[in-house]
């Protein structure tokens, strides 16, 4: 059974992404008890599935290795990992929260050896990888995934791989008949950092996500890049395995369209920047952007000035009307120019759709308390909130050095809330 | 929004959009376009316009009134409607390129003999006279568009097609005679006249440069 110690003077994180465990750092730092939930097995979030930041092209890997170092060393934080906040009730300073744990059917005995994932043959899906790949019945999320753990996949159990998991386990850790948990803890003040989800791109339909393995999703090509991803870090095409060297990016995969996303999800155009400049490392590598315009988010107007410098990445001002595929695969973007009005039909080897961000909160709201959300799904900084507030991309569509700032926002916000119950308790 | 502001705005809408929002169906929404260009490419028409539906928009916003209402663009939309499915702001597309082809015939500005027109033209005469379709005289007044002896040719080269009409009574040659009609047709004929009264109002109230 999981231990967990909270009062109404402990603050909930839900969501341990870069947001989340920014304000569970910020606010646990500033000596406030912190429960942090997050869904998956390991801290982190999306941003352990990208290869580079934009703007200084600099790897993710070093800024999450400092922040599970402080998670680790602070004992004001508790992580909760596979668990997810089922029902949220009461008002700021009083809330009741209900946590439901997955089984992990590892326990803390794991040495993270691996013995058990050499043991079993079974395969499933990898989602860290977008489902481009498969991962064994047990095994390490990604190579630096804290808490340090193998996992279970729940579909294995009841299987004889799963008998074989735990028999190759010399630790004792492998737990088949761990079962789900529910916690109820009491906290004053809740910060959602949800995050997001890369919007479905086989809805917009017209691009041909569903139907042409060569055009694929922007979260997608960012897992090839990585060395110890699908493609072992080159960008391959899904049909035939070709390297890739002439790619194209389209913008605007449904974000400000009112068929699919109304907002502008504001990264995806210095995504697609930086993107480029991985095909431009590719040895014949060349880029195409097709864009309705540019929108280099904060001060990044340099780093787009940079690329247009850059002869391998041509740029086209249109939002392509559709997808075509020709005999050999390869994706066709047909549409006209809006500089001078011109029909094109270009062949690539690869298409990049550049998709928008969807709040995770948008469907899936905790039952009870009302949270005030806008219209785009993302949640409100708003009073009548009371002791709920919102980190990173629950707020908006907002890159990493963004939602850093929002989640430090956050924490401060609970804080006082945390702060005025003490007062009164004192 | 200040009335500094309002000035401002009013100062770059040129005349001829402002025309346009007065008199043109939808035509208040041509402002919203953002010139993507998915219309465009999406418009299965597309390579046969002189100027695709992003392209007058911009030249509407550019004030080059004489080459949009004279130009034949419009007039080949078929009403597809895959233009407004896609489009990114909901623009009513197919509306707008009716509307504004209905604004440059109205004008007199429309290209002479553009086959849509004068097909337009025809399909209201005859619907006016009975308030009802007349299929039989509306195609042979189709066929014999350009001449007497065109018009044989085509009847002649259709004559099996009419046959075959006539057998599984999809024609009546009787319509050739008067043809049926609205009940009430002076209801029909007052009912039209109140329409183009109150449209009459509407172009008087905007004053045509």
């Amino acid at each position: 059974m999981t231990d967990v110690v909270a009062t109404n003077e402990t603050i909930l994180v839900v969501g341990g992404g870069v947001s989340g465990m920014t304000a569970a750092l910020e606010a646990a730092e500033a000596g406030k008890q912190v429960i942090l939930v997050e869904k998956r097995a390991y801290v982190g979030g999306r941003v352990t599935q990208l290869y580079k930041y934009f703007p200084k092209l600099c790897f993710p890997t070093c800024g999450l290795e400092i922040n599970q170092r402080r998670v680790k060393g602070n004992p004001n934080v508790t992580v909760l990992t596979m668990a997810e906040v089922s029902k949220l009730e009461g008002n700021a300073g009083n809330y009741s929260a209900t946590i439901k744990i997955s089984p992990r059917f590892v326990n803390s005995n794991c040495t993270a050896c691996g013995d058990c994932e050499r043991a079993v043959s079974a395969e499933y899906p990898d989602d860290y990888n977008y489902g481009m790949n498969k991962h064994k019945g047990a095994y390490r999320p990604y190579r630096m995934a804290y808490p340090e753990r193998f996992v279970i996949d729940p579909r294995m159990i009841g299987t004889p791989d799963a008998d074989k998991a735990k028999a190759a386990c010399k630790y004792g850790a492998v737990d088949l008949n761990m079962k789900e948990e529910v916690l109820t803890l009491k906290v004053g003040a809740v910060i959602f950092a949800t995050g997001w989800t890369p919007y479905d791109a086989a809805k917009i339909q017209p691009y041909g996500y569903d139907r042409f393995p060569n055009v694929i999703s922007s979260v997608e090509f960012e897992r090839m890049k990585d060395i110890s991803g699908p493609t072992g870090g080159k960008v391959l095409r899904p049909s035939d395995g070709k390297e890739a060297k002439d790619i194209a990016f389209i913008q605007c995969a449904g974000s400000r369209d009112r068929n699919y996303l109304k907002h502008c999800s504001r990264i995806c155009c210095m995504a697609s920047l930086k993107q480029t400049t991985y095909v431009s490392e590719i040895e014949g590598g060349n880029s195409t952007i097709y864009y309705i315009d540019i929108r280099a988010i904060d001060r990044f107007e340099d780093f787009y000035q940079k690329v247009q410098a850059d002869p391998k990445v041509k740029f086209i001002k249109s939002k392509p009307a559709n997808i075509t595929q020709d005999k050999d695969g390869n994706p066709i973007v047909n549409g006209v120019n809006t500089e001078g009005y011109h029909r094109y039909a270009t062949a690539h080897d690869l298409v990049v759709l550049a998709v928008g961000m969807e709040p995770s909160i948008k469907g899936a709201m905790p039952e009870g308390v009302k949270i005030t959300v806008n219209e785009h799904g993302f949640i409100e900084n708003d009073g009548s909130n009371g002791g709920i507030f919102a980190a990173g991309c629950a707020s908006d569509a907002l890159d990493v050095n963004r939602a850093v700032q929002s989640a430090t926002a956050s924490a401060l916000k609970a804080i006082q809330v945390i702060n005025r119950v003490a007062g009164m308790e004192g | 929004m200040t009335d500094l502001n309002k000035q401002m705005v009013e100062q770059y809408r040129n005349s001829f959009l402002k025309e346009v929002e007065a008199n043109v169906e939808e035509g208040e929404w041509v402002k919203m376009c953002m010139q993507c260009g998915v219309c465009s490419g999406s418009c299965p028409l597309g390579p046969y316009w002189d100027h695709p539906p992003q392209e007058l928009f911009m030249m509407i916003r550019a004030g080059k009134r004489e080459e949009v209402l004279a130009s034949s663009s419009m007039w080949m939309c078929t009403s597809c409607y895959n233009c407004i499915a896609r489009c990114p702001r909901e623009l009513p597309i197919t509306h707008i390129m009716h509307g504004l082809a209905h604004y440059a015939k109205r004008l007199g500005l429309a290209p002479k003999n553009q086959p849509t027109m004068k097909f337009s033209q025809k399909f209201w005469d005859n619907l006016m006279v009975t308030g009802r379709v007349n299929e039989l005289k509306l195609g042979l007044s189709l066929y014999f568009m350009n001449g007497l002896v065109e018009g044989i040719k085509t009847s002649l080269k259709m004559k099996n097609i009419g046959l075959g009409m006539l057998l599984t009574k999809r024609m009546n040659p009787m319509e050739m005679l008067g043809g049926h009609s609205v009940k009430d047709k002076s209801g029909f004929k007052a009912m039209i006249k109140k329409a183009q009264e109150l449209e009459a109002a509407r172009i008087a109230k905007f004053k045509t440069p």
